[in-house]
């Protein structure tokens, strides 16, 4: 037998090509948001889609986030399988009643007589000069709700397997694509020239269909000092920094934050006696502070310092000092100094 | 001091609605204008909506004064389909009376009456075909009972008990019933809008005959979602029939605090481009008849309609609020357009296929019946006294397979369950 088809691709063309699968594969499988359609989205994600599978299997929608999910619960109350975007994760709020009210609860209030089979799709995350609105990591809004998973790829392959896996979940799913990775696995060194998708292994992505399933991490980098727990954009980052300094880091990208892979992350911390939790967001009840608290109650008495956090600030994205904002290398490696000293 | 005042302009003044009556006020409703029968004639289903403007701000009645049925709009129901109306109905407010005294005797936590309201759920739903999707409020339970939906089911749900199809996890009242198409009431109001719109679309867009309905009340249009329902029915044309239920009060709030010193809530689909009626709610042939005018107009591939039923909610909120602390006491009473069943029950009187004898037996025997069912639903215990699902459920269906924190979870409230109710609860 011979090995799939397998395809260079930035991680907007995996996703691409996920939608793609999907809309073929399952006949239940409908994309609406805005600009989704006819253009293809403003991040080009589901460029080609409507042509390929028709207008009212791709279509474009009012400026309303509250009416695309909306839309989408009673699409699914259907029997649809909805896979809405959301533009910019910063504007999903006005969709927010519709995710925690209805979407996360229906199964549970209804007993199961209606389900919501619902991808949320959103380009999340900053690093691009979007500002204060078009840079923002909402996550732990998400799984702090019950009822919702929340996924977040690091890679083009697990773009696609991800997405196709939650697509296919019988519950809803936030998926937040982290956009400053779209075209490039970012280093967090903003000055250096950015490397393309095509130099990393993650970029070889298989044509047809397969699944990652969800609630299971990717330990990306084998190690014995200390355990980072961290997930899209600040994969990367962590990997580029760990190299340049030197630590024998064991970096574990969760890949679905909900449910959360506990097993690895245990045994890892077991392992190396140190954690760092590394994420974009804002650091207070960041999905960081849950990431700390599970592994003090888990793993106290194999740690050998305190649970390191690395975030961003407890402000706003800020436009001209991004970088500043940004949790990059000097914040990281002024985090590792500490965690090893002790 | 205030920033900015200058001398030479008048001061600004914030208004701040204030319902005509309160608590010991004499309530006169005199300036409500009830026009005559037919005062706008039924126009085709597939008028234009820019056409029928009118008909957002006029009433569409068909129980005259003399209660004959008249005019264009008239739907020509045989008596026996009539004399069902009225008995589903009747059995909704026994229903009523009959749960709110259980809530009255301790026997749940709460409960909501639609006394005043009836025809908005019942006539309507007669109207509707069985497996068209109803997205209802809290206030809809008549839906249920003319879909013959057990009322046995509908008991189990408000005493939450073991029988309840929903495991006690639900607000009585909050019913969920696919196989009746009636969708999982939220308590967020006015959220079931664009699901609606959502159905009806996957509906239009899998070329199936199936149309939604969706309700609300007068104080919850005020919710964004409301608006996003309606644009997305607009654009995309949704077999979808939105209700406003416009009973006059939102808890203590009166309808003018979602704008109704303004224009109608009917009138709101005039900016969307959709059509717009505005309907007696209490006359239920109106009711029917508008109904039926905008499912014909649905199910036809003419798009979506906004009907407002006028009417008034003749008791309380719900169990939790008196309504004496708010409004004058004898407002049902004046209520310029009566009462629904009244008026459906001299219809049917005035036509000689009805008698003042067989409509008070029918009260007695639906009242004798809804007290039989209840007895039979107390078997499967009242709130607060033990007989509910297993506790475990409480982790079921959150996801469709429970992930491992719940699983932690559950274990947890078990071993507190061992602590409180030690062995004997073990060997349950």
């Amino acid at each position: 037998m011979s090995e799939p088809a397998t395809k260079t691709m930035n991680m907007i063309e995996a996703i691409n090509s996920a939608l793609d699968v999907m809309l073929g594969k399952d006949p239940e499988v409908v994309i609406m948001g805005e600009d989704v359609g006819y253009f293809g989205g403003v991040f080009r994600a589901t460029a080609g889609l409507q042509k390929k599978h028709g207008k009212t299997r791709v279509f474009d929608t009012p400026i309303s986030e509250c009416g695309i999910i909306g839309v989408g619960v009673g699409m699914a109350a259907y029997g649809l399988r909805p896979v809405p975007e959301i533009q910019f994760a910063d504007y999903i709020y006005p969709g927010l009643d519709q995710l925690v009210s209805e979407a996360a609860r229906i199964r549970y209030r209804s007993a199961n007589d209606f389900i919501c089979p619902m991808t949320v799709r959103s380009p999340f995350g900053g690093g691009i000069f979007g500002g204060q609105t078009h840079s923002q990591s909402p996550e732990s809004l998400f799984t702090h709700v019950c009822g919702i998973k929340t996924v977040i790829p690091a890679t083009p392959y697990d773009a696609k397997g991800l997405l196709i896996a939650a697509i296919e979940d019988n519950d809803p799913v936030v998926f937040f694509e982290p956009k400053r990775i779209y075209n490039g696995p970012f280093s967090g060194y903003y000055d250096r020239p950015v490397e393309p998708w095509s130099k990393h292994e993650g970029s070889a992505v298989p044509e047809g269909y397969y699944r990652i399933d969800l609630g299971k991490a990717a330990v990306v980098r084998e190690g014995e000092a200390v355990t980072v727990l961290t997930y899209g954009t600040m994969v990367h980052v962590v990997k580029a920094v760990v190299a340049e300094q030197g630590i024998d880091a064991e970096i574990i990208d969760l890949r679905t934050l909900l449910p959360l892979d506990i097993e690895t992350i245990e045994a890892s911390v077991k392992k190396t006696g140190r954690c760092m939790v590394v994420h974009e967001a804002t650091r207070t009840s960041g999905f960081g502070a849950e990431l700390a608290a599970q592994v003090q109650e888990r793993c106290f008495y194999h740690l050998e310092a305190p649970v390191e956090r690395v975030t961003g600030f407890d402000t706003p994205y800020p436009h001209s000092l991004e970088w500043a904002y940004f949790p990059g290398p000097v914040r990281l490696a002024r985090a590792f100094d500490k965690i090893m000293k002790d | 001091m205030v920033q900015g005042i200058k001398d030479n302009l008048a001061p600004l003044h914030l208004h701040v609605p204030e319902p005509k009556f309160r608590p010991g006020d004499q309530a006169d409703f005199s300036d409500i204008v009830v026009p005559e029968v037919d005062a706008i004639s039924r126009p085709d289903e597939h008028t234009n909506p820019a056409d029928i403007h009118a008909l957002a701000y006029g009433l569409v009645r068909v129980l005259g004064d003399d209660n004959q049925a008249a005019g264009s709009w008239n739907p020509g129901l045989d008596a026996d389909t009539l004399r069902l109306m009225l008995r589903k109905m009747l059995l909704l407010r026994a229903f009523d009376d009959r749960m709110f005294r259980a809530q009255r005797q301790g026997k749940t936590s709460f409960y909501m009456k639609s006394f005043g309201e009836e025809a908005t759920s019942v006539a309507t739903t007669m109207a509707l075909h069985s497996d068209d999707m109803c997205f209802p409020s809290y206030r809809q339970q008549g839906i249920l009972i003319t879909r013959d939906y057990p009322l046995v089911d509908m008991m189990n749900q408000i005493y939450s008990n073991s029988g309840d199809r929903l495991k006690g996890r639900q607000l009585p009242i909050m019913y969920s019933a696919k196989d009746y198409g009636f969708f999982s009431i939220s308590g967020n109001l006015t959220t079931q809008y664009p699901q609606a719109v959502g159905w009806a679309m996957a509906s239009a867009s899998r070329a199936d005959t199936r149309i939604s309905a969706v309700w609300c009340g007068d104080g919850s249009t005020a919710e964004g979602d409301f608006h996003s329902a309606l644009t997305f029915a607009a654009v995309y044309n949704a077999p979808v029939i939105f209700q406003v239920v416009n009973n006059q009060w939102a808890i203590s709030s009166f309808s003018g605090f979602a704008g109704s010193e303004r224009t109608t809530f009917a009138a709101r689909a005039i900016g969307y481009g959709i059509a717009g009626l505005r309907v007696d709610g209490n006359d239920a042939l109106a009711v029917f008849a508008a109904m039926q005018w905008a499912a014909n107009r649905a199910r036809t591939n003419g798009g979506p309609t906004l009907i407002e039923y006028f009417t008034y909610r003749g008791e309380g909120h719900s169990t939790s609020d008196d309504p004496g602390a708010y409004r004058a006491a004898e407002e049902y009473a004046l209520w310029p357009l009566g009462d629904p069943v009244t008026r459906l029950k001299d219809h049917l009187i005035a036509i000689g296929a009805w008698t003042n004898e067989q409509h008070d037996a029918l009260i007695l025997e639906l009242s004798d019946h809804v007290k039989v069912i209840q007895k039979e639903a107390e078997q499967n215990g009242i709130l607060g006294h033990g007989l509910h699902h297993p506790f475990e459920t409480m982790f079921e269906d959150v996801f469709e397979e429970m992930p491992w924190h719940l699983k932690e979870q559950c274990e947890q409230m078990l071993e507190e369950q061992r602590d409180k109710f030690g062995p004997e609860w073990e060997a349950r």
